[in-house]
């Protein structure tokens, strides 16, 4: 009964409801560039703030300084102390965030319409005079240095050092950004300041406001937030020389279960291939219960509790990445059924349903993703240190939509590399044969 | 995937966030239908999505003994297909419908939910009525599945020495209550599981009379009504439902102290948790002021806890105190703290205390108190941005024993809450005769 009333509401059901985001692209009288929702209907306003570079500007021998820099931001500005400021914001219900990444400084907003401007003056302050007090900066350090010590025996951190460190090697992508013991040991106030100047500067910022603000108003509001910081940045890492050559590191450590990374070369946002590769990497290990990976891995054998796979763009390298987790007796197999899964997509392609299923699914998952004010101001950031133009809200579900399975199974073909597969897997794994290539 | 929930002291880093205290009274109808099930509807017309929930008032709580995960593994089992769908169908019609499905299970509740667009409401609510009461399963479901949740075990527990320690504190916590069994099930009593003992459970507790609908996003409450009725409404109520009533802890008189060492800690730590009340309904006065009180405590930089021991004293790295208002049963107040370099776990947890006590005698400063309450009138409007937070709110509340009534007086109640009550609360529930105290460490090191 239900199979049968499912297959008629297909029918009738085959266009997704259309994203309608009304974004404009906004200029200060000062001349920054920022792209505004307006929607009055509830009384706060989200603003996101994206500054290009982050970690990767860490000057040479001072790993962790644009870290340790954005964690001292909220710890005092101006003429208070970090007491002084948290007790300013909380006194106004204001939320701040302040986050780092390899490719960018990410900071966001939620202020209340009826104390907006003197919420954002806080949120000035925290950007352009921070205070960096030595004993702020002191604490600070002793926190990260508190989260350092516990990477050094969690799983999923030694995979992330041994995997960027294998693909990597010298790029700022190949260390951790939170630096290390030594190099944050050695850090000093001079360091924090440069790297504040290096990494959050007008050139760089993208700017994103979703909620309860006109035109005019975010204009003067961010030429004000913003006006203070120095124009010019530091230079951009170059492309990472990525090293991918096929085969297994292990990285031994006592524990029951072996987690596990896994990467080939990726496809990048603007090649003309990355609709085709984006899909069928849907297909082949993305999100749902559906993808191949998961039906094989988990569905059929339950060798796992979750298998995925994803295009990874970073601003500096385009991988394909995958990761696992299997007791140390199965993870043996469950890569030896990724490896199988990764050649027979490549070999024989995707079915014309499979192609359907997904396209319906990302076309009318794409929609969903924009409830809220907040998520809808993280996604319109995204999509500017994306390059993505205004239109493409309107427009991305058609370019879903125009790969054809004979495009799909062509990048397929082409891209996928399952003897460059390079696995790095931490924990006790039995009967692996361990080999980079 | 299929999450668990796990239950508080998440990490150390996490404080319970403010938007756990406030709901909002706007947007929000409640009504039941013939059979006993009650529907919640939360309307946000901003866009065309809905959020489409079934929480069942059945968790690991409710579980027979030795039979520990059972709740948590029928979860699990309900993607595996019923008298008209193929295992696995239901997730990949949502998917093909661009939506996206889950579920997750606590101590008091299992909830499953769809996100989709707002004109495909009627199509999850027929698969989701569907499971409610036609789950059909077989034994290579059960094993392969047993083999998944034990590697979800391994990936969410088994790999990590805080969430072993987690699982003894609570075990240490609760001499008598399920809420000293681990939501997910001890492993060899997961190794056991079996589709008896899943059905046993489905068979008890799935029904329209013990389970709460919440439909949050672009629809009305008659549009909901009306769905609701064709699919729901068509199921008969379960007569032998059983009376939910656990076995109580008694009172706690002695405190308790436990050390874990692994190998796999390079950062000790020291925790403390407090047998607490809860939110009951129409009585959660003492919740909100214990609620107010982890704010003061440990809310953030400008909390007690954190201006002695961080700024001050610089004896912790990082310290935190939270408490889980929200629950059918006897709940936890807990602290926690992570000591500087140098500092031992017995001095940590000296100064802890001692600036317990000064708390006790000082009382909370206004002005702390005052911007609390300001953030809590925040979250009103904040929430409003969520609907579908919103929607879990209502759903966990439900299904622990408060009502729509509860869940809207809640905001006002931490309002009106005063200092003396704040004190009060605290003087009866920061007792170490009804602690546990945790310290999680590397092993000694041997010459």
């Amino acid at each position: 009964m239900i199979r049968i009333l499912l297959s008629l509401f297909l029918l009738v059901a085959a266009l997704p409801a259309r994203a309608e985001v009304d974004i404009k692209d906004v200029t200060t009288p000062g001349g920054l560039s920022a792209w505004l929702v307006e929607d009055h209907s509830i009384p706060f306003v989200a603003l996101e703030l994206r500054f290009r570079g982050g970690a990767s500007l860490d000057a040479e021998g001072k790993r962790g300084a644009t870290n340790l820099m954005v964690g001292l931001l909220e710890e005092g500005a101006r003429d208070m102390d970090a007491q002084g400021f948290a007790r300013a914001r909380d006194a106004l219900a204001a939320k701040f965030s302040y986050d780092v990444s390899d490719d960018a400084v990410a900071v966001s907003a939620q202020v209340l319409t009826e104390n907006r401007e003197a919420a954002l003056d806080l949120l000035r302050a925290s950007l352009s005079e921070p205070r960096f007090a030595p004993e702020a900066l002191e604490r600070v350090r002793q926190q990260v240095l508190s989260g350092l010590r516990s990477a050094q025996t969690d799983p999923r951190d030694l995979m992330s050092k041994a995997f960027d460190g294998l693909v990597f090697g010298d790029h700022p992508y190949g260390s951790q950004l939170e630096g290390t013991v030594e190099s944050v040991e050695a850090l000093s106030r001079e360091d924090i300041i440069a790297a504040h100047e290096r990494a959050l500067t007008r050139e760089r910022v993208y700017i994103s406001a979703v909620g309860d603000i006109t035109e005019e108003e975010l204009g003067t509001l961010l030429d004000d937030l913003l006006g203070d910081l120095p124009q010019e940045a530091a230079p951009l890492p170059a492309e990472a020389d990525l090293n991918l050559p096929g085969g297994i590191e292990v990285v031994p450590f006592q524990t029951p279960q072996s987690v596990a990374a896994f990467a080939q070369r990726g496809v990048d946002r603007d090649d003309p291939d990355f609709f085709a590769a984006f899909v069928l990497n849907h297909i082949l290990g993305g999100g749902g219960f559906e993808s191949r990976l998961m039906t094989e891995v988990r569905e059929k054998r339950g060798l796992t509790y979750g298998v995925y796979s994803y295009l990874a763009d970073k601003d500096a390298a385009q991988l394909w990445m995958g990761s696992v987790a299997s007791a140390n007796d199965r993870v043996a197999e469950a890569i030896s059924v990724i490896r199988d899964q990764w050649a027979r997509i490549r070999d024989e392609g995707v079915t014309a349903e499979e192609l359907q299923d997904a396209k319906t699914y990302l076309t009318g998952a794409f929609p969903l993703r924009f409830e809220g004010n907040g998520p809808i101001a993280s996604i319109a950031v995204g999509m500017q240190m994306n390059g993505l133009p205004l239109d493409y809200i309107a427009n991305r579900n058609d370019m879903v939509n125009a790969v054809t399975l004979e495009q799909i199974n062509r990048v397929a073909r082409e891209r996928l590399d399952p003897e460059a597969l390079t696995f790095v897997v931490v924990g006790q794994p039995e009967g692996l044969d361990e080999q980079v290539n | 995937m299929r999450n668990l929930t796990v239950w508080l002291f998440a990490a150390l880093a996490a404080i319970l966030p403010l938007s756990v205290m406030a709901e909002t009274t706007e947007q929000v109808t409640s009504f039941t239908l013939d059979n006993g099930m009650q529907v919640v509807v939360i309307e946000d017309h901003r866009a065309p999505v809905v959020t489409h929930m079934v929480w069942y008032r059945a968790g690991s709580a409710d579980e027979r003994p030795g039979v520990s995960g059972v709740a948590h593994f029928l979860e699990h089992l309900l993607f595996k297909g019923t008298k008209t769908m193929e295992p696995g169908e239901f997730s990949s019609t949502v998917a093909r419908n661009g939506g996206s499905d889950n579920a997750f299970t606590s101590y008091d509740y299992t909830a499953y939910f769809q996100r989709i667009a707002a004109d495909r409401l009627d199509l999850v609510m027929g698969m989701e009525a569907d499971r409610m009461v036609n789950l059909q399963l077989d034994e290579s479901d059960i094993a392969t599945e047993r083999d998944v949740i034990i590697e979800e075990r391994n990936q969410r527990v088994e790999n990590s020495p805080g969430a072993l320690f987690r699982e003894q504190k609570g075990a240490t916590q609760y001499l008598n209550h399920r809420y000293g069994v681990p939501i997910i099930g001890w492993r060899q009593e997961m190794e056991a599981l079996d589709l008896e003992a899943a059905l046993e459970f489905y068979e008890m507790y799935y029904a329209p009379n013990n389970a709460i609908l919440v439909v949050a996003g672009d629809v009305t409450p008659e549009k909901v009504r009306g769905l609701a009725e064709k699919h729901y409404g068509v199921i008969p109520a379960n007569p032998d439902l059983p009376e939910r009533s656990r076995p109580q802890e008694p009172p706690q008189l002695a405190e308790r102290r436990m050390t874990m060492r692994d190998a796999r800690v390079s950062q000790p730590y020291v925790t403390r948790s407090y047998l607490a009340p809860e939110r009951d309904s129409g009585a959660q006065q003492e919740a909100a002021a214990l609620m107010l009180l982890a704010e003061l405590l440990g809310g953030g930089q400008t909390s007690f806890l954190n201006e002695r021991l961080q700024f001050d004293k610089q004896i912790a790295v990082q310290v935190g105190a939270w408490y889980s208002a929200t629950s059918l049963d006897d709940t936890t107040f807990d602290l926690a703290l992570v000591p500087a370099a140098g500092v031992s776990l017995q001095q940590a947890e000296d100064a802890l205390d001692e600036a317990l006590i000064a708390f006790l005698e000082t009382g909370p400063d206004p002005d702390a108190l005052e911007r609390i309450k300001m953030q809590v009138r925040a979250e009103e409007i904040y929430d409003r941005d969520d609907a579908a937070g919103q929607a879990r709110r209502y759903g966990r509340a439900l299904t622990q024993g408060l009502t729509v009534k509860d869940v809207q007086a809640w905001p006002g109640i931490l309002q009106d809450t005063t200092s003396e009550q704040i004190m009060q609360a605290a003087r009866r529930v920061l007792d170490r005769s009804q602690s546990v105290t945790g310290w999680l460490m590397a092993p000694e090191v041997t010459q």
